[in-house]
Order: C-alpha cells, then sequence, then structure tokens
C-alpha cells in the first residue's frame, strides 16, 4: 500500500549522490539511517529538542527529524561521517572532543560535532558566552556539558591556527573492541 | 619454578611506578568510533537489517478494567491471551516482601497510563505506527491510586489484589531499630525534626530503549540485541518467563546511549520481540519513542523524608529516627524490585555522620503510576537532602556554625561502623570539609551576602557531604535478601599467539569508558601497552556470567578481577621467561613489552613467549598448561568514597529563578585509574543533580495521567543551566580494595541537590521562606517566599 505514496528523491549527502524511493513523510533524518545507510545521525526525541539528528542543509544545522527528506533535494547535505577527511583523519572538533573527553556514551555525540564543527567554520573565534548559547541547542546526559565547551573552545583556537598541524592522539588505539 | 597453581601475590601500583598507566589519563579508546559515527546502537542494527517493527498500544488510563482489544484485518495484533509466557516474578526473601507479578502484556486489568496492552507489527516503524493507530482498546475505567495519600485513604482501591502483611497498599513496610535507640532519644538535650521530598524523576537517557531479535535458521537459537545494563541477569530473567533453557538465548549489548539505572531492569517488551520474532522465524525491531520513555521506561525517586536528630547541646548527634515513603508506582522491577529505594534509603542514613543510635521505619506505597526502577543515586541524592537539611536546621537552632556542626558529626576514624552495619573504610571526611571550606571562603560568604542584599540581590551558599558506597559484593547484596544475589565479578583473561591480550568481562559499560581504564589496569600487570589489550562485554556467548553495570560497581569489582587476573598471568610469563632464559622466576620483571632479568639487559618479548606458550608448547616447563590464560573472581564487600559540594547561587525575588554562580566539588576516589575520566563521571553527575534540583520532574495529574511527556515539558539542563565545576581531588588509599580504586559513578548526582537546596534557603533567609521539596522551581520558591510573607503579616 505505501509502495504507491513513494517517490524517488535525489540526496547530495557528503558529496555522494543518493537516489532513494521514500515516502515524503520521511525525515530527513530517516532517510539518512534507511535508506543511505549513514545510522551515525541518531534520533533522541523526533521532536525538534534534543539536537542529536543536528545535520548540515547548504551549510546550516538542521534538525534532521523536523525536516522531510524530500524538502533536501537539490540540496547539499552533511552528516557526522562527512566531517572525517581523507584517510579517516579526524576533523578538529572530533579530534578535541576525544582530548578533551567531551563524549562519554557517544549517542548525543554526532550532533554536538556537526553544530560545532559549522558554528566554528563560519565563527572562527567564538567566545564561552557564544558557544553556550549555540550548544545549549542540543542535551547531553552523559558529560555534564563543560568537557563539550572545553573541546569546542580548543578546537576554534586550532581551527583558526593551521589546520595542518592537528596533532594525531598520544595513544593512537589499535582498534575498537568487540561488543558482538 | 613458579606454576600455575601458585596463588600469585597483588603488586601495588607503586611498586611499578616506572610503567604505571594506572593514574594517567590516556585518551579513550571507545572515542574513534564514536566521533566518526561509525557506532553501533541497536536502531543502526535495526536500520541496517530487512526486520520487522514493533509498536505498542499503551493503555490511556491510570486503572482500568481490559474489556476488549480489537484491530481491522491484516493488522498483526498480539494481545496477552496471544501469549503463552508466564508473568515476570521480581523476588526479595523478606517476610514484608509480598510477590507482585508483571504481566508480558496488560491481561484483564490496567495499572498505569503507558502499560502496554498490545503489540502491532509493520515493515517500517512508520507503518507499525499507522497499524498502533487502527487498534481500538475499550477500557473500563475505575477509581486511580494517583499519591501516596490517595494509596493509604480508608477504602482506598487496591493496585493489586494481595494481602500485604501491613497496610492496604503497603508493598515493604520494613523498620531497623538499636538498642539503645529509645534511651538516647530521650537523653537528648534538643530533638529536632525537618522533611524534604523529591518529585519524580526521569533518567532519560538521550537514547531511549531498543531492541533487536534475530532468529538462528539453523539451531532455532535467539539473540536479543538489547539496550541492558544486566546482559545475563535479563537473560536469566527471560529464559525463566518465556519457559526456555538459556542456551537458547544469545543477549548482546551494542554500544548503548546512556543508562543510569533505567536500562537495569528487564523489559517486558522484549518477551513480545522473542515471542513473535519465533513464530514468524524472522526479526523484530523495537525502537522506543521518547514519549514512550517518559511513560513507561521506569520513574525513581519520589520519595518523603522525615528526620528526627537526637542532639546534644554542643551539637552531637546522638540518635536518629527516620520516616521514609517511596511511591514506587505499579509494579515491581527485575531483579531489583520496588525494595531498592525503599531499603537503601533506611540502610544508608545517616550517611557520613557517626550516630551511634538509630531507628528507621521504610515502606513502598504502591499507586497507578509508571513503577520505578533505579536511577544513578537510588535514594542517595534524597537521603544525602534529608541529613544535609537536618545539619543546617539543627546548626540554626543551636547557634552552631553550619561547617562547625559537620565537622563535630562526620565520622573521623576507620574503619567506622555504622548503626546500620555498614562499614565506611578509610576516606577523608574532615579533610574534604576543610579544603572545601578554605576553596570557596566559605566563612565569608556572610560579608558577600550581606553587600548583595543591599542591592536587592539575595545570594546563598549551601553544602553537602556525603559518603558514596560502591563497588558491592554479594555480601552486600545478600543481607538486602534479593532472590538474585549479585555481587562477584569473574574475568577471563589471556594471550592470544601475537601477544595481545584479550579481557572477557561480566560489566556491561555504556558510555564508562571501562574499556579504557581496564585495559590501564591490565597494562601494568603485565607490562604491555594499553592498546595491546582488547576488553569483550556485553555478549552472553562471549563473557563470563557477571551482574553488569550498576551501583557504580565496574571499575571496581571488574578492575579488581582483571588486577587479579593479570597477576596470575604476569606468573604464567615469568615461569616460561625463566625458563627461555635459564634463570629464576623471581628475577624477571614485565616491563615495555618484555619480560627482563632484573638489572640487566637479558630480555625477551611477551610476544615471543606468547607464541611459544601456543605453537611451542613442548618447550613449555613442566607444570604449566598449554596458551596463556587465567580466570579470576573478585568480590569485594564494598567501599565507600566520599565528597564535599558547594554550590553558591542567586536567587531572584520578584520571579523566583535560581542561577548556579559557583559549583565546587572535593571528590576523594581513592587511586583514579584515569583522571580525566573520574571527572567526567563527576561532572555528568552533577549535571543530573541540577536537573533533579532545579528543572526536571515527571507530573502525573489527578486522574493519573502523565502530563510530562515531552523534552519541552521535562527539562533536562542545557548548557546554558550547567556552570563550570570545578572539581579538587583528595586520594584516600583503601585497602578494601585491590586496586585501591573507589566507586565514583553516583557521587554528583548525590551531593547536587543537597548543596543546592542548602544554597537556596541560605539566600532565602532573609525572606524566612524555605523550600523542602525539589525540583525547586521558580513556583516553589515565589511560593516559598508568600508563604512567609503571610505568616509575617498574620502574626503583625
Amino acid at each position: 500500500m505505501t509502495e504507491n505514496r513513494t517517490r524517488t528523491v535525489r540526496l547530495q549527502v557528503n558529496g555522494e549522490r543518493h537516489e532513494v524511493n521514500l515516502e515524503p513523510r520521511k525525515s530527513l533524518a530517516d532517510a539518512l539511517r534507511e535508506d543511505c545507510g549513514l545510522t551515525g545521525t541518531h534520533l533522541g526525541c523526533e521532536h525538534g529538542v534534543c539536537g542529536t539528528c543536528t545535520v548540515l542543509v547548504d551549510g546550516k544545522p538542521v534538525r534532521g527529524c523536523l525536516i522531510f527528506a524530500v524538502q533536501a533535494e537539490g540540496r547539499s547535505v552533511r552528516t557526522v561521517e562527512g566531517l572525517t577527511g581523507d584517510n579517516n583523519k579526524l576533523h578538529p572538533v572530533q579530534q578535541a572532543f576525544t582530548e578533551h573527553h567531551g563524549l562519554q556514551c557517544g549517542f548525543c555525540t554526532p550532533g554536538f560535532v556537526v553544530l560545532a564543527a559549522s558554528y566554528l567554520e563560519e565563527n572562527p573565534r567564538p567566545t564561552e558566552d557564544e558557544l553556550r548559547e549555540v550548544l545549549s541547542s542540543n542535551l547531553c546526559r552523559c558529560t555534564g556539558y563543560q568537557n563539550i565547551l572545553d573541546a569546542v573552545m580548543s578546537a576554534a583556537k586550532v581551527m583558526d591556527g593551521d589546520q595542518a598541524t592537528i596533532a594525531t592522539p598520544a595513544n593512537e588505539p589499535s582498534g575498537t573492541s568487540t561488543t558482538g | 619454578m613458579a606454576c600455575a597453581q601458585t596463588t600469585p601475590t597483588v603488586e601495588s601500583t607503586k611498586s611499578q611506578a616506572s610503567q604505571a598507566w594506572v593514574g594517567r589519563t590516556i585518551p579513550r579508546v571507545e572515542d574513534p568510533p564514536l566521533l566518526c559515527g561509525q557506532g553501533t546502537f541497536v536502531a543502526d542494527i535495526a536500520a541496517g537489517d530487512n526486520c520487522l517493527y514493533a509498536a505498542f498500544i499503551r493503555s490511556s488510563v491510570a486503572s482500568g478494567r481490559l474489556v476488549s482489544v480489537t484491530a481491522p484485518p491484516g493488522v498483526h495484533l498480539v494481545v496477552a491471551a496471544d501469549l503463552t509466557a508466564k508473568p515476570i516474578r521480581p523476588l526479595l526473601l523478606r517476610p514484608e516482601y509480598v510477590p507482585i507479578d508483571m504481566p508480558i502484556l496488560a491481561d484483564e486489568v490496567v495499572r498505569f497510563v503507558g502499560e502496554p496492552v498490545a503489540a502491532v507489527f509493520g515493515r517500517t516503524q512508520a507503518e507499525a505506527e499507522d497499524a498502533a493507530e487502527q487498534v481500538q482498546v475499550e477500557i473500563d475505567r475505575l477509581p486511580a491510586v494517583v499519591s501516596v495519600a490517595d494509596a493509604l485513604a480508608d477504602g482506598a482501591p487496591l493496585v493489586h489484589p494481595v494481602h500485604f502483611p501491613t497496610d492496604p497498599n503497603v508493598a515493604i513496610d520494613a523498620r531497623r531499630e538499636t538498642d539503645g535507640f529509645h534511651a538516647a532519644m530521650k537523653a537528648a538535650d534538643r530533638r529536632i525534626s525537618i522533611q524534604v521530598s523529591c518529585g519524580r524523576q526521569s533518567a532519560m537517557p538521550m537514547e531511549a530503549r531498543a531492541s533487536h531479535v534475530s532468529i538462528d535458521r539453523s539451531t532455532g537459537r535467539i539473540t536479543l540485541t538489547t539496550t541492558a545494563q544486566m546482559p545475563h541477569v535479563i537473560r536469566t530473567g527471560l529464559c525463566d518467563s518465556l519457559g526456555i533453557p538459556e542456551d537458547q538465548l544469545r543477549v548482546v549489548v551494542p554500544d548503548v546511549g546512556g543508562a543510569f539505572g533505567a536500562k537495569q531492569p528487564l523489559a517486558r517488551e522484549d518477551v513480545v520481540l522473542i515471542h513473535v520474532a519465533r513464530q514468524l522465524g524472522r526479526s523484530v525491531a523495537w525502537i522506543e519513542t521518547r514519549e514512550e520513555n517518559f511513560l513507561a521506561a521506569w520513574h525513581s525517586r519520589e520519595q518523603v523524608y522525615q528526620l528526627t536528630g537526637g542532639f546534644s547541646t554542643d551539637g552531637t548527634l546522638l540518635c536518629l529516627q527516620s520516616e521514609i515513603t517511596s511511591d514506587v508506582g505499579a509494579y515491581s522491577c527485575y531483579p531489583v524490585t520496588f525494595g531498592v529505594e525503599a531499603l537503601m534509603a533506611m540502610n544508608e542514613l545517616p550517611g557520613p555522620y557517626a550516630c551511634p543510635e538509630y531507628s528507621g521505619h521504610s515502606r513502598a506505597i504502591l499507586t497507578n503510576k509508571c513503577p520505578v526502577a533505579p536511577y544513578r543515586g537510588v535514594a542517595r541524592p534524597v537521603l544525602t537532602m534529608a541529613m544535609e537539611r537536618l545539619m543546617e536546621v539543627a546548626a540554626a537552632e543551636l547557634g552552631l556554625g553550619r561547617v562547625e556542626i559537620r565537622l563535630k558529626n562526620v565520622v573521623k576514624e576507620y574503619p567506622h561502623r555504622q548503626a546500620t552495619g555498614f562499614v565506611i573504610d578509610p576516606s577523608s571526611h574532615v579533610e574534604a570539609l576543610e579544603q572545601a571550606v578554605a576553596a570557596t571562603d566559605f566563612d565569608a560568604h556572610a560579608r558577600r551576602k550581606e553587600e548583595a542584599a543591599k542591592h536587592g540581590r539575595l545570594l546563598g551558599i549551601g553544602m553537602s557531604v556525603f559518603s558514596e558506597s560502591s563497588g558491592f559484593g554479594t555480601s552486600a547484596f545478600a543481607e538486602r535478601k534479593m532472590a538474585i544475589t549479585p555481587g562477584y565479578e569473574k574475568v577471563q583473561m589471556s594471550f592470544d599467539p601475537s601477544g595481545n591480550v584479550v579481557l572477557r568481562i561480566g560489566a556491561s559499560p555504556h558510555g564508562q569508558g571501562l574499556r579504557t581504564t581496564l585495559s590501564q589496569i591490565v597494562a601494568d600487570e603485565l607490562g604491555v601497552d594499553p592498546s595491546r589489550v582488547r576488553v569483550i562485554h556485553s555478549d552472553t556467548d562471549a563473557t563470563p556470567y557477571g551482574w553488569g553495570t550498576f551501583a557504580s560497581r565496574s571499575l571496581v569489582i571488574a578492575g579488581g578481577a582483571s588486577k587479579l587476573a593479570g597477576a596470575k598471568l604476569r606468573e604464567q610469563i615469568k615461569a616460561i621467561a625463566a625458563s627461555m632464559l635459564e634463570c629464576d622466576a623471581r628475577d624477571i620483571r614485565l616491563r615495555d613489552g618484555n619480560a627482563e632479568v632484573t638489572g640487566t639487559s637479558v630480555r625477551v618479548s611477551i610476544d615471543e613467549i606468547a607464541r611459544l606458550a601456543h605453537h611451542n608448547s613442548q618447550l613449555l616447563p613442566e607444570g604449566l598448561d598449554v596458551g596463556l590464560d587465567a580466570t579470576a573472581t573478585y568480590d569485594p564487600k564494598g567501599t565507600f568514597s566520599n565528597s564535599v559540594h558547594v554550590a553558591e547561587v542567586e536567587v531572584d525575588p520578584a520571579t523566583g529563578q535560581t542561577t548556579i554562580l559557583r559549583y565546587l566539588v572535593i571528590e576523594d576516589a581513592g587511586v583514579m585509574v584515569n583522571p580525566q575520566i573520574v571527572e567526567g563521571q563527576i561532572r555528568g553527575g552533577v549535571a543530573q543533580g541540577i536537573g533533579n534540583a532545579l528543572y526536571e520532574e515527571l507530573l502525573y495529574d489527578e486522574r493519573g495521567v502523565l502530563t510530562t511527556t515531552s523534552l519541552l515539558d521535562f527539562l533536562p539542563p542545557t548548557m546554558a543551566e550547567v556552570p563550570t565545576i570545578e572539581i579538587q581531588h583528595l586520594e584516600t588509599i583503601s585497602d578494601f580494595t585491590v586496586t585501591g580504586a573507589k566507586g565514583v559513578g553516583e557521587g554528583g548526582t548525590m551531593g547536587a541537590p543537597a548543596a543546592i537546596l542548602n544554597a537556596i534557603n541560605d539566600a532565602l533567609a532573609s525572606t524566612g521562606g524555605a523550600v523542602t521539596h525539589v525540583p525547586a522551581t521558580p513556583q516553589r520558591v515565589r511560593e516559598a517566599i508568600r508563604q512567609a510573607q503571610r505568616g509575617k503579616e498574620e502574626s503583625a
């Protein structure tokens, strides 16, 4: 029954084209997760408050749960998977999050790093107050926020300085351990 | 020569200081995939699988008789009558505990808004939700019990038709009293009473619950991939309900988006998923919505404490009486039961204070509301608020300083046995208090307050002092008479032939960074880099039976077991190295990946030893088994970390709004394996405590309908509300744990409500008002000020 209601949508995500069949009522976050195989964008409330599903559409942060996939047609979408550079090099914001322990369970993290990265790209020298204002649009239940703030302040300095000199972690993990 | 059977001694961290990984902040191994969107949460597995999705139909009334559940043809509907699984029956082996069954789906009767009555299925979540909208549920409404007062009223409706030994709807009625209590209370110079209470809380993990069930075609074995804290225990509960042997069910817990206790209980929804997956022979998933999470994924903390302290005129607390009431909702949670808050509340008083005589009475009251379960801190956030309120009021009434009365009464000699039997191991209550006072210039705050008052501003400062029980083993839980008695942790540790270490644990971390911290402990024991230690957890097929992660236990207990297993393996490696290097094993030490003869450059790499142990076993010394592996169990009695929190606030008298100006934590966690992770636990806990103190509350209306079902109604703090949290450490080394580490997972939530409430009341002192219920919302603060004004006007 629902097949009749689907339509083909062309999405440009992290520089790659995805041609997907979906219902017009499908949110962009669901389309990214289910149709594009990009499960890094998480859903925390599906009513636009928590910011976990934050993605960039034409460079601007949006709630992935509050925008339909069809609305993103013809626009450029960027997700957490698109932050990591070539050779899997972490984005300065991602790097700063691990150095400053800005994540614990990691569920809200994609939303925070996408939001922070987009803000810093447009506002290279933010004040702490500005960042508190911007980042208060997302919820985290593990960290108490301070390490997130410290991480983004630190990333701002790195991005404003020289992106080429981003340090690699002191103790590069050998890989992720299994959880089955 | 050492052999595998020898029980090795545990070398202290300090003796291997040259390579100590314990005590260092190193980046977490957990981070890179989570940062890049490559984590694996349950919903991610479902999104990549051609599975069915379930949607649950839930009761919209608090109490009623279920008349019918119907759906049009084509909708796959599952109701209670379709299931053969037994109800869930959590047990305490105490005379006052009457077992209450929780059916898998409501059968004949519904007992709270949000209780599942049926499930439907679709090829997508949207289709399942479409189907759910077509289901008709008819319920005859019955009078609901919405509060403790309702439940205890004469002729109150019964939430369950069972006979309790004391009053109807009183599911737990527990007492304990020391022999000398009454004489001490009678002899006390002053008897001082207070009351505090806490609203209903949600742990509110960022990821709601989720489960995915698949069936192995060749064997029929079931794999449940789920958001759980106790995978092994959940398997036991599910198999008991389903009537299948445990080897038929594998429980896997992938990345989990926070839990905080709310993912500890068995989810009744999982039984339905397994039933349908087996029936259809295909995978089924359920991704809980945020609304469902608020309605049905366990609540906590709705408690009232009345304390009376018997004091001497110099402020010494001679005896304490407690009267505690917990609104526990409609069912008991598996396995810890609804006794978890009520009993912990009674047994952990009087917290960090020495008080020889105690009388406690605690009741758990059934209501037609969502059942309660553990939430980070369990009882102790409210217990601490009660004790710290008592200290504030007693100081004022006895004309003593707020710090003075605490200094007089905190435990000073260790180990100290409390009147309830808990033994507080070496701690630093006095030092922590003195450090907190110095760091905040606590005594000078009165001047700052006075100055601000000249400009109409209300400033206040408050503190909380507490001990955090952690790392409780079997003996502590056996005291609670739990039918399922948690406590020990067992680990299996082995080298693979390439010299990497595999550590299998029964604990089940979900954000705490345990893979990192355990690798640090093991690295020190074996002289290898932590990056060579891989920790496997949260899979019942791949790990030893264990109790998962709760109650600030994992690092203490699984960490202790890891250290013990490492010590055993170290002796095996030394024995092989001694044989290879033709020396005495006692002269070998492990460092930087090598076994070396002390004081020489003679060495052999641990990689070579690992390879030999597997591939050239004919060369192993006599008495050693092939391979390199060891198992160890650790089951400590428990250890207490201790803290002092100080909050400085400003209260706006016109709006009742509270702003936190400064927040300080003095923490003594013993040995910190990874200081950055310890501080992360503290800050995260304090943020939740701030939510508890000022913002978050689950509210039911008079019909028992939950009115706070979105993040627009239930308000966790954002970065705008959580201030910088300063932390200073003390390090008391206690020999109650083999690593010297104490648990710190819950302390933040325990200390914050008390410190903030005391600060608010300090700010309100000039108005004559006081707030005794959290969250201290602007409305409640304004009401306290208005009430004080009315009192003044009436007496004028």
